[in-house]
């Protein structure tokens, strides 16, 4: 498989701050197309393209569009997920430093398949130094006529706003991002209403994440089918992978979804760093499951990924040598669930601190047997009861982590010598 | 309709129906603790999670519409085992000291553990958070600790009553339901009306008890005299664990007799009086260009909540005190030297619906006998605990009358226990004094009732009076922002505290609106059976301006019976 | 709660400067993060009366103006030096030596995590992910980003702040 440049095709090649530049580069002839279709052929062409949701859960992105299109309502909102806060992650802010216009189009061109005239970019608070492109961006757009009033002479009209947040991974969620967007603490809403009928201030809201956006205008200049060309049948479409951690060569690679996770990190990435052993990759952001170096020989699309209990998502992968230990790992991982946890549920918020506990007692040697079937059951009962994902979701690392790894769990409860959690001065 | 089946149960329901809703309608009990019948549904404490098949995890009742086919289990392993996990999670932050808690045998969280047969402490590491109870208020008192982060306070706090005195701070496992900047709850906005002791599940938030000062003055031997609110009578029995709207006036009595008061009195007689003078003050008003609306201040809430957010316009707020605080200084004057008691052997003990007239009767300024007027204000709740401790009977007491000189309340008074009450009241006198006419039907109706804003207008000899009507103070918001937009043409407003006026009180037992309803018919079915109805009719009242305050208005009212106000505007903020 | 630092005094003019940021949105709470994100960058800390002055602009609660300060990781009601130094504390960079970079920074300092150095110059806080993985261990100092850091690159970084060479 080879290294594809779909979404990363304007990367360091155009002026990301000048519309001008975009369209030179045969940006808008996406958004040009929706514009003379109707809301029903728009987002026919995205059902046809197969495209799913590359934030986390995949879910197909045409259907978000249908519901909100089908909601009667003057006022409707597109928001864009930019609060990329998964630990691992910088895809988007590639996407939102180098190629803006391109999420500017793709939102746009969802505004025209709902019938939305504004659009929300919501940028996570880390990422406050892009603050400048982004609207350098949207104000050339407006400036070239790619956004405001009768955009293009059409009769379409559609503006952009920045909304930023300030540290909190939960607002990634959508709607706790709606909540942080009114002016309010990021906690999550209950659903239904689903967002397509009851969204941002109450409107109908179609939020995806800025990957996902991004794909939208090259799908509508160039086809369902030219989309298809790429990907799997369940997973059309190129896909961002965040490679990281102990590998040769870090970064942001754009690869046609299906890609073996194995090849990608041997034969893309130079394999591990300082040619030492794979303990671990951990695919698909902080939620996602710990699996051993003998899992990693997997398609990463959609469906393959989810169906062995992961969950592609964003598309990261940490790769983890064995230098590390996975009880350390874990413990960091969930020190990180306990930190943004809302607080609003019970499970959650009282769950993601006592699994930290109960694993940092492992860690420091102080564990028993009963700890894990403390961890596990606890574990189950996030997963069943937690009000949102982020909640039901935390708990994937450490159960996978039990059922992967099971020997360094018990060898920590022995007090076997672990180079990471025994050395004097350990952080955490 | 929705047809579903719960626990192999079929059961139909209104579209738009939870199965929290459904389980309802099948008579299976759901465990809840964030739910409240009054409130929006939070789903945020998922203890009421059910399995539904076709479903993955659990589904939250409270917050899960009901389906069509729809099969729910309720209390399946699956469900029992996720409920268990999350109690344990909950018990293991919460302070295990029931005995010592106000909220012993009323709590909600410990119903619902009782419930699930927890028989064992949580597997989890005790874990209790380090918050200081705050004691500050007079009114209520806050233990953080207890506080299982159902939001229902804030809901109260700033939903209905718009003030928005305590909110989440920090997030996650540090969340906690404070005042800003760790301030103690004498420094905020507060206006004690105690409407979040009414919706809190557990003890986190309490009435301050009051009840051992009572105890104690009896031992030092004082003449100890209670007075009783008007909706007192409508409460008690409910907090005793009989049913909402059972009047016990004359058991009530006897109970106080037998716990050790010496003399009863009704305060419904001091709301006859607080007529006589609010009532001639607005027609003097009206007569002499005074500033109008003017506006009732029986209610020590709103009277804080004007201080606070509406200093500016203090001049609307009618100068007459509260019918407590009228009865306060008469105990300590007229009554004393009539029963020829030393003023300074007196314990008045004012019994109320109401966390604010604990904070009203400490108010600086309420010393007109040249006393503190009333010594102690106890609650409903705390007068029915006290009733308990006696080891009193009270479903089988036996009626006793109140004591004199103050023996009887009109029906006018009774009725200010109800939102719109006050307005009644003053329009029977009112109108009879400006007419010479019964008002008729004696019945006010547009005064009745629990719309948030009610308006009226009433006719007196050609002269259009118009008034309003506000309960909670999101409703008196409103009203106020009428008024300072010069929008408000209104003569005469009434404004209570809590929503449904004093029978919904912070001081009586845990509300919901049905009980609310409840104890509102009962109190226009006890007012139809009194022999007085019209304040200035009660020849009590009458023979107490003829032996000792003169006349409505005259110079002993102003000095015992009038107040003034200052501004509270710095508990917003620098 | 006795141990808080509320004697953080924000001067008349800055809080008039609030004023000014608030006042335009009266009565329109959904602009509360942009109002305090400007804000933010008058006074650093939510102080007591920065809130009372945002609060009373922009007609909502101040309570509610502390309960939103609170939920979010990067506005702060307590003090904090000139340069806040995030350290991302997640895996990434935890397994690319961050602990190194801590101590280093500890060390050079001589504060802990958490601690603010006497000057009231240097914050030293964990951080949630940065998003530049690919650079990692990385911190963030106030809104400058600096990455692929050992001991000695951090010291060289923080060095250049003490001397005030970084505008």
């Amino acid at each position: 498989m080879e290294e594809m440049k779909v979404l990363l095709r304007n990367v360091d090649k155009i002026n990301p701050k000048d519309a001008y530049d975009y369209a030179k580069a045969g940006g808008f002839e996406g958004l040009k197309k929706a514009l003379s279709m109707s809301r029903e052929e728009i987002i026919k062409v995205l059902e046809d393209s197969g495209l799913r949701g590359r934030g986390g859960a995949g879910f197909p992105t045409y259907r978000k569009l249908q519901f909100a299109n089908s909601t009667e309502n003057d006022t409707k909102y597109i928001v864009c997920n930019a609060d990329e806060g998964e630990p691992g992650t910088n895809k988007d802010r590639i996407l939102l430093s180098k190629d803006p216009c391109a999420i500017i189009e793709g939102m746009a061109i969802m505004g025209k398949a709902i019938g939305a005239h504004t659009g929300f970019i919501y940028m996570r608070g880390e990422y406050t130094y892009l603050r400048e492109v982004l609207y350098a961006a949207i104000d050339s757009c407006k400036e070239n006529g790619y956004l405001g009033e009768n955009i293009m002479g059409s009769d379409f009209s559609f503006d952009v706003k920045l909304r930023m947040g300030a540290g909190a991974y939960v607002c990634g969620e959508e709607t706790a991002m709606f909540e942080s967007i009114e002016g309010k603490r990021g906690e999550p809403r209950y659903r239904p209403p689903f967002p397509g009928i009851k969204g941002l201030f109450g409107k109908p809201t179609v939020l995806n994440n800025v990957e996902t956006i991004a794909n939208v205008a090259p799908i509508l200049d160039k086809g369902a089918d030219w989309y298809r060309s790429m990907g799997t049948e369940g997973s059309p479409g190129t896909k961002l992978f965040s490679i990281i951690g102990n590998v040769n060569k870090r970064g942001v690679y754009e690869f046609p979804m299906g890609i073996n996770l194995k090849e990608l990190i041997y034969d893309y990435c130079g394999g591990i760093a300082d040619g030492r052993g794979l303990l671990a990759v951990q695919a698909g952001g902080a939620s996602a499951p710990f699996i051993n170096k003998d899992q990693i020989d997997i398609p990463l699309e959609i469906d393959y990924v989810a169906s062995s209990g992961g969950r592609l998502g964003c598309g990261t992968i940490m790769v983890i040598d064995d230098t590390n230990c996975i009880v350390d790992m874990i413990q960091n991982n969930l020190y990180f669930f306990k930190e943004e946890s809302c607080g609003k549920c019970t499970p959650c918020r009282e769950g993601t601190t006592r699994l930290y506990e109960l694993v940092t007692k492992i860690s420091s040697g102080r564990g028993k047997m009963s700890d894990l079937a403390k961890i596990r059951g606890l574990g189950e009962t996030m997963a069943n009861t937690a009000f949102c994902g982020l909640g039901r979701s935390a708990t994937v690392p450490v159960e996978s982590a039990l059922q992967n790894f099971a020997d360094d769990f018990e060898k920590h409860i022995d007090k076997d010598f672990c180079p990471v959690c025994d050395r004097e001065g350990r952080v955490l | 309709m929705i047809n579903l089946t719960i626990d192999g149960q079929q059961v139909s329901v209104d579209n738009g129906a939870s199965i929290l809703d459904a389980a309802k309608v099948a008579n299976v009990t759901i465990p809840t603790l964030c739910n409240h019948p009054d409130q929006t549904v939070k789903a945020v404490c998922r203890i009421c999670v059910v399995e539904v098949d076709g479903r993955p995890g659990l589904q939250a009742s409270c917050s899960t519409p009901a389906e069509e086919g729809m099969v729910v289990h309720t209390a399946s392993p699956k469900v029992i085992r996720a409920r268990k996990d999350i109690m344990e999670l909950i018990m293991a932050r919460h302070p295990m000291d029931c005995l010592g808690c106000q909220s012993n045998g009323s709590c909600e969280l410990q119903a619902v553990a009782g419930g699930m047969n927890m028989t064992k402490p949580s597997k989890y590491d005790m874990d209790i958070r380090k918050a200081k109870v705050d004691k500050s208020s007079p009114s209520i008192v806050r233990d953080m600790r207890k506080c299982i982060l159902c939001g229902r306070c804030i809901e109260t706090c700033s939903e209905v009553q718009g003030i928005t005195v305590m909110a989440k701070e920090n997030r996650g496992y540090d969340t906690m339901i404070v005042p800003p900047y760790g301030k103690s709850l004498v420094d905020t906005p507060c206006v004690n009306c105690g409407q979040c002791v009414q919706v809190c599940p557990t003890g986190a938030i309490t009435i301050h008890d009051d009840t051992m000062e009572v105890y104690n003055a009896m031992e030092e031997g004082k003449v100890m005299v209670a007075t009783i609110a008007p909706s007192v009578r409508i409460n008690v029995a409910e907090a005793l664990g009989e049913d909402p709207g059972t009047v016990s006036t004359g058991r009530l009595v006897t109970a106080l007799k037998k716990i050790g008061f010496d003399r009863v009195f009704d305060t419904d007689f001091t709301a006859d009086l607080t007529i006589m003078e609010e009532g001639n003050e607005l027609l003097y008003r009206l007569k002499n260009g005074g500033t109008l609306p003017m506006i009732t201040s029986c209610c020590p809430a709103w009277i804080k909540f004007a201080e606070t957010f509406f200093d500016d316009h203090l001049d609307h707020l009618s100068t007459c005190k509260s019918p407590q605080q009228m009865f306060g200084p008469l105990i300590k004057t007229y009554f004393a030297e009539k029963a020829k008691i030393n003023p300074a052997d007196i314990c008045s003990v004012s019994i109320m619906p109401c966390t604010a007239k604990k904070f009203e009767a400490k108010r600086e300024e309420m010393n007109a006998s040249g006393y503190r007027d009333y010594d102690v204000v106890l609650t409903v709740q705390e007068i029915a605990r006290m009733i308990k401790t006696a080891g009193i009977d009270f479903a089988n007491l036996e009626d006793t009358e109140f004591d004199n000189p103050f023996g009887l309340g009109s029906g006018a008074g009774l009725i200010f226990g109800a939102t719109g009450g006050v307005m009644e009241a003053a329009l029977r006198t009112v109108y009879e004094v400006v007419t010479g006419k019964d008002m008729a039907p004696l019945e006010f109706e547009p005064a009745r009732g629990f719309e948030g804003i009610k308006e009226a207008q009433v006719d007196l000899d050609g002269t259009i009076v118009k008034v309003a009507i506000a309960h909670g103070l999101g409703n008196a918001w409103k009203i106020i922002n009428m008024i300072k937009e010069g929008k408000a043409d209104y003569h005469f407003i009434e404004v209570m505290a809590c929503p449904g006026g004093c029978i919904g009180g912070g001081g009586n037992a845990p509300r919901t609106w049905e009980k609310v309803e409840e104890r509102r018919k009962a109190i226009y079915e006890e007012e139809k059976r009194l022999p007085v109805r019209k304040s200035h009719e009660n020849p009590w009242v009458k023979q107490c301006y003829e032996e000792f305050l003169g006349e409505p208005l005259g110079e002993m009212s102003h000095k015992l019976l009038h107040t003034h106000y200052i501004s509270r505007h710095d508990l917003l903020g620098s | 709660m006795e141990d808080r630092n509320l004697t953080y005094r924000v001067p008349a003019s800055k809080l008039v400067e609030i004023a000014k940021i608030a006042a335009p949105y009266r009565d329109k709470p959904e602009h509360l993060m942009k109002v305090i994100l400007q804000s933010q960058e008058i006074t650093p800390v939510f102080s007591e009366d920065v809130t009372a002055v945002i609060a009373r602009e922009m007609n909502i609660p101040q309570t509610q103006v502390y309960s939103f300060i609170t939920f979010y990781h990067m506005l702060y009601t307590e003090h904090r030096g000139k340069y806040v130094i995030h350290m991302c504390q997640s895996a990434p960079c935890h397994i690319r030596g961050a602990e190194e970079v801590v101590k280093a920074i500890e060390d050079l300092l001589g504060v802990k995590m958490g601690e603010t150095t006497e000057d009231n110059r240097f914050t030293l806080a964990y951080s949630p992910c940065l998003g530049v993985c690919d650079i990692s261990p990385a911190i963030m100092i106030n809104d400058k980003v600096y990455g692929n850091l050992n001991a000695d690159s951090v010291r060289e970084v923080i060095k250049r702040y003490i001397r005030e060479e970084v505008a």
